[in-house]
């Protein structure tokens, strides 16, 4: 269109009244307005979209002033996890028993060993014994020196020791998901025998045999509680006593009192052949 | 008087070409845009790349290298937005040690333009939110999470609409429901509200309203689940109407490729996720051109 317009230029130049050249004049800014305006409110359109992912590897170097501000943080995290404060004489492991594991019993002996007095002291009453989720054992112990990193990598979250309440049925129902479960679920201070398709056989609680007319106080993590049925361990519940003991902290706490971690896969969860 | 006017008119002529040719060339390249949008999500404090010993992840990671990857892109485009689809806190001591300084800290420096907030970015309590929101530069972008309630009032933004190059680009964010994810006496008196309704009305207020050119959302709701009452970010692509793009977080899915789905004005959406921890960033280019020239071809896309 614009190029029509030039190619008629010569015959309007010859024409060179002063009228016509005004006119012309107001014709070439009027145009070139127009043109511009036409320009600016073009909107854009999307034409082409290209995605894809970068890994982040050794090819790239690393913005030094970005690890000079690290740095210091580093350091005092570094100093403070990597003191020994135990030994494990052999590794800590997930899946080494049938239905138990020497990590996940580790785990649960801690939280009863640790929460015990502060329930009893918040209470009045006794901890019965512990449920914890197989899931919620991050990380195994590898064999020789044990720090609070070790603690960190086993726990890396928020959760608390809370002590719950439950009636002898739900106690039974309790015990019934642990014992029917694919998964070993850590458990302390109880042993559970099951046949062999998982239906209980005998359950002691604290050396005496499960009794389903009183209630039970079980410790476990205050996520499993919140969670409630959905997550399948705690459904009815009569009443809660938080300890507001981090389960990492209770697991670090352990490991300054104890020189050596001694603890198998033993057979406090048993199912018979 | 004549030759005046001849050399009036001539110089005329030649604005009028020059201009029009000026018009037409700078039009064509104002039309020819690059917008470069980066993006990480779950990154869970992994500062330190992976150990070489790492069983899954040997040297991989590392805010320090990330930052050098994104100011490489950002001195071949400066027209780039780096953002952040949630779970920024926990995973390793540096969230225990300072409660996510470090993090919104270094996040700052590489000049994160947005985050939206996940799960576990309520780890420390609301109050362990706010706490950490003077370090932050960036903003924090979610339109599902009402915070009339809580302390975290006024911090958080449904959307953003940045303009880059003239291009305007509305992000708006969705977090994942709270109850029985995080404990109650984290997030307090936070409501939830249904993802999918707000993406609805917040898409459209900016495509009708701010009018748009490109509208991204991001999301910690997680990428896809094998029950289709739980929301999710493939399931929020076909139901919306004007959402380009949807960075997702959550479910640490690490996608060969972004995932293309057809929305509900039967338009491409891209639903992207590039795993965890800092291991990967996500990269889309969006290029535009003038309607003039657009219009023969649809939008290709290269994934």
């Amino acid at each position: 269109m614009i190029f029509t317009k030039v190619n008629n230029l010569p015959r309007r130049l010859n024409k060179d009244t002063p009228v016509n050249n005004l006119k012309f004049k107001q014709f070439v800014v009027f145009t070139t307005f127009c043109f511009l305006m036409s320009c600016k409110n073009d909107t854009e359109k999307l034409t082409e979209i290209q995605g894809k992912q970068i890994p982040i590897d050794s090819t790239y170097a690393q913005t030094d002033s970005i690890e000079t501000f690290v740095e210091p943080y580093r350091k005092r995290i570094n100093e403070v996890l990597d003191s020994t404060l135990a030994y494990a004489p052999k590794p800590l492991l997930l899946n080494d028993g049938e239905r138990t594991s020497s990590m996940g019993n580790l785990m649960a002996d801690i939280v009863f060993e640790q929460a015990s007095p502060i329930f009893n002291s918040r209470s009045g009453n006794t901890l019965d014994f512990v449920v914890l989720n197989a899931g919620g054992v991050r990380s195994i112990i590898s064999e020789g020196n044990v720090s609070a990193r070790n603690a960190y990598e086993v726990m890396p979250f928020e959760n608390y020791i809370e002590v719950v309440e439950l009636s002898g049925s739900a106690t039974r129902e309790l015990i019934n998901f642990v014992a029917k479960s694919s998964r070993r679920h850590p458990v302390a201070g109880i042993e559970i025998v099951t046949d062999k398709n998982g239906a209980l056989e005998s359950v002691n609680i604290q050396g005496r045999p499960f009794d389903e007319s009183r209630n039970y106080y079980v410790a476990s993590s205050d996520y499993l509680i919140n969670g409630g049925p959905s997550v399948g361990f705690f459904d009815q519940i009569v009443s809660r006593t938080p300890t507001d003991y981090l389960l990492r902290n209770a697991m670090i706490d352990y490991f300054k009192k104890v020189d050596t971690l001694q603890v198998v896969a033993d057979d406090r969860i048993k199912q018979m052949d | 008087m004549k030759r005046r006017d001849f050399i009036t008119n001539t110089t005329a002529a030649s604005t009028l070409i020059g201009l029009g040719g000026l018009s037409l060339s700078s039009c064509s390249n104002l039309g020819k845009k690059q917008i470069t949008i980066l993006h990480t999500n779950d990154v869970h404090s992994h500062i330190d790349a992976f150990p070489p010993t790492h069983s899954r992840h040997p040297n991989l990671g590392g805010v320090a290298r990330r930052a050098t990857l994104v100011e490489q892109i950002r001195n071949e485009n400066p027209n780039t937005l780096l953002f952040d689809a949630g779970d920024i806190f926990q995973g390793t001591p540096y969230f225990n040690f300072y409660g996510g300084e470090l993090e919104f800290k270094l996040m700052s420096k590489l000049k994160y333009d947005a985050a939206t907030i996940g799960n576990h970015d309520f780890d420390n309590g609301i109050e362990g939110l706010l706490a950490q929101m003077p370090n932050a530069t960036f903003e924090m972008i979610n339109a599902n999470y009402d915070f009339t309630n809580t302390v975290m009032d006024g911090y958080v933004k449904p959307y953003k609409i940045y303009t880059v190059d003239g291009i305007k680009i509305g992000v708006y964010g969705l977090g994942i429901e709270l109850d029985g994810l995080v404990t109650k006496k984290l997030y307090k008196e936070t409501q939830y509200l249904n993802p999918y309704e707000i993406a609805l009305d917040i898409e459209k207020q900016l495509k009708e309203k701010e009018q748009c050119d490109l509208i991204v959302c991001l999301s910690h709701l997680g990428y896809d689940y094998e029950y289709p009452e739980k929301p999710s970010d493939t399931q929020l692509a076909q139901k919306t109407f004007h959402t380009d793009l949807i960075i997702g977080g959550h479910t640490h899915t690490f996608l060969d490729k972004p995932d293309v789905r057809t929305n509900q004005n039967w338009n491409s959406v891209l639903v992207n996720q590039v795993g965890c921890y800092g291991i990967n960033v996500g990269r889309i280019d969006f290029y535009f051109d003038t309607d003039k020239n657009a219009q023969a071809k649809g939008v290709s896309i290269t994934v």
